[in-house]
């Protein structure tokens, strides 16, 4: 299972994330998020930060946990290369992510993420696996 | 979402129809602006979904439109154009806005020629670059407080004008004078001013650039004359926006609507086209916050001009008057706006949004300047970095499609195929072979942005020209690009 791909997309950018189960799927998601937005081949972590979130269907608190960490990348400077989903229930989201500041990894950055779009999201299970397909607004 | 597999009803050489029974739910039909040749790339393309889609909007007029740049975006098409009946229950969506609130392009004149520019051209450039902060994250040397950050929202371009970082006759030459009344602070979250706050004066990444280019040919001496632009002539292009200001904001209130979709007893057929009626206390909330956008990138792209004039001045040693770099125009191709039609007789107002779409008023029009008012609006069409971009002027014909046109040249290669076709290739060498020099602060924007993955932008141009619902007043080649 691959954690996450890139699908053609002729504006912006679009990814297929799989899991085999919820919060592998959300932990998936934000790494093929940052994978866009800066190279993390070979990064350390420097720091962690945990998050609550709610929400609710599924598909909302998938948006709000991408736009949280997006949120905390362009407003503190951190890069997030991991991420450890503790639980995603019904509603809630509870995580605790690891990073680095940009500081002298500038150079890594690639693409501008403005947003994580709702545009036909949907999470589908087949055979045990998670998957969905994400736009983001670049 | 799947290739629209419905049918297309040809209207003409240059429109095409989408049936309002082809999906259950359609209130009004859809219509797209194309010429046969374009119509190959987006039968393939997932937009003309996106056009069906739109046609479920509460409130919506006449029909869903989309102008030949068309291409898959999220909600709305990007070329989309949608207009609701404010008094008839019509909506406004945030995703018929976009993220990127107020993304738009500015067209500024020089006295200079090509001869005075082409061989210092890469020092030009050098400066431009060095001075106009561009690329992910990037920060602005504009740092304002809180208070003045708030004077922006409401004030728009005339912020940067109070400042001294330009004219009154800059203000008579953008799209609302760039300060939208009625923008209200108190919509916008805290988010959004912490991502907006060190943004102001960055250009952003992306297809969002600074571009130094010449006329190179022209189609309407008389449009051109009014508009100060001759054969050979120096202009400056450039495109920008609202920055992470606008995009928090569209986040906020495309969430917040998600869940209000209920409330309204609203179904669309995808979440990114929730909305809210205009006359709720939901909708008035998004449009009170989306003016603080709107008016945040026009200061934006007002005090990129500036920059731009002042990185000119040191590098010709002649002053902006005496350079003669005066604002051509500044449009918006991202925004809703509110404009009055006359509907099956009756007057009515419209929330008109245009998403990847260009305003474009005909001539006489109440809200141009005095001095285009006989010729109609500028309208500046962007193409890619390696063949050309038009100016164009508003038409009365343009009323069928709310004054509205295309935006630029639109996507063919998505940027994974862009990228992919580019491997072994120096895109930089290539424009430089052709007499264009390019420099990029991101890593990839180059190959993402290669002139092959838009479509051309001369037969997008040709199709609204046909069409008649904006006339080609010039056409300019680039010398020089900053990308972001």
């Amino acid at each position: 299972m691959e954690r996450y791909k890139l699908i053609p997309h002729t504006a912006d950018i679009a990814i297929r994330a799989n899991g085999r189960d919820l919060k592998e799927l959300f932990a998936n998601a934000a790494f093929g998020m940052f994978d866009i937005i800066a190279d993390l081949d070979g990064i350390t972590t420097s720091l962690s930060m945990d998050i609550t979130l709610t929400g609710t269907p599924a598909e909302l608190l998938l948006v709000r946990w991408l736009d949280e960490l997006l949120y905390n990348f362009y407003t503190k400077g951190i890069i997030f290369s991991r991420f450890e989903v503790l639980t995603v229930d019904q509603d809630r989201l509870t995580a605790r992510v690891y990073g680095r500041h940009v500081g002298e990894n500038r150079n890594r950055l690639k693409t501008e993420i403005k947003a994580v779009t709702f545009h036909d999201l949907t999470i589908r299970e087949e055979n045990g696996v998670f998957g969905v397909e994400i736009i983001f607004d670049i | 979402m799947n290739i629209w597999e419905g049918p297309f009803e040809k209207i003409d050489d240059y429109r095409w129809r989408i049936p309002k029974s082809s999906m259950p739910g359609m209130k009004v039909p859809g219509v797209i602006y194309a010429d046969e040749t374009l119509m190959k790339d987006i039968r393939r393309d997932k937009a003309p979904q996106q056009v069906a889609n739109a046609a479920h909007l509460p409130g919506i007029v006449k029909y869903s439109l989309a102008m030949p740049d068309i291409h898959w975006g999220y909600g709305l098409p990007i070329g989309g154009v949608v207009a609701t009946d404010i008094e008839a229950g019509g909506v406004v969506t945030p995703g018929g806005v976009g993220y990127d609130i107020n993304c738009g392009v500015r067209l500024m004149r020089t006295d200079l020629t090509a001869d005075d520019v082409r061989p210092r051209i890469k020092d030009l450039l050098t400066a431009l670059f060095n001075n106009i902060p561009a690329g992910v994250g990037s920060e602005g040397k504009i740092r304002v407080t809180a208070a003045e950050e708030k004077k922006i929202l409401i004030n728009g371009s005339q912020w940067a004008i109070a400042r001294g970082y330009g004219t009154q006759e800059d203000l008579k030459h953008t799209e609302e004078k760039g300060r939208m009344d009625g923008a209200d602070p108190d919509m916008v979250s805290e988010r959004a001013y912490e991502r907006g706050k060190r943004q102001s004066g960055t250009l952003g990444s992306g297809n969002h650039f600074l571009e130094v280019q010449v006329v190179e040919e022209i189609y309407d001496e008389r449009a051109a004359s009014v508009f100060g632009m001759e054969k050979g002539q120096v202009v400056v292009m450039l495109h920008s926006g609202s920055r992470g200001f606008g995009y928090q904001i569209c986040d906020d209130y495309a969430i917040g609507m998600v869940k209000g979709l209920s409330k309204f007893n609203i179904a669309v057929p995808d979440r990114q086209l929730s909305c809210a009626p205009v006359k709720s206390p939901e909708g008035r909330a998004y449009i009170g916050a989306m003016k603080c956008a709107a008016n945040y990138a026009w200061n934006n792209r007002q005090c990129l001009m500036h920059l731009a004039r002042e990185v000119f001045e040191k590098f010709f040693k002649r002053s902006v008057a005496d350079l003669g770099m005066s604002l051509v125009y500044d449009i918006a191709h991202n925004i809703a706006k509110f404009e009055k039609y006359t509907i099956d007789g009756k007057e009515k107002m419209l929330c008109v949004h245009r998403k990847g779409a260009t305003r474009a008023f005909g001539p006489g029009h109440p809200d141009l300047p005095s001095r285009y008012k006989e010729i109609g609006q500028p309208v500046i069409i962007p193409g890619d970095m390696g063949r050309a971009s038009y100016l164009l002027a508003g038409t009365d014909k343009a009323e069928e499609t709310f004054y509205s046109t295309c935006h630029g040249a639109g996507r063919v290669l998505s940027r994974t195929a862009a990228v992919n076709a580019c491997r072994g290739r120096s895109v930089a060498k290539e424009l430089l072979n052709k007499g264009i020099v390019v420099m990029a602060a991101g890593r990839g924007t180059l190959a993402e942005e290669v002139p092959e993955a838009y479509k051309d932008v001369g037969q997008v141009v040709n199709v609204v020209h046909q069409a008649g619902i904006s006339k080609k007043v010039c056409r300019m080649r680039p010398l020089g690009v900053v990308k972001g």
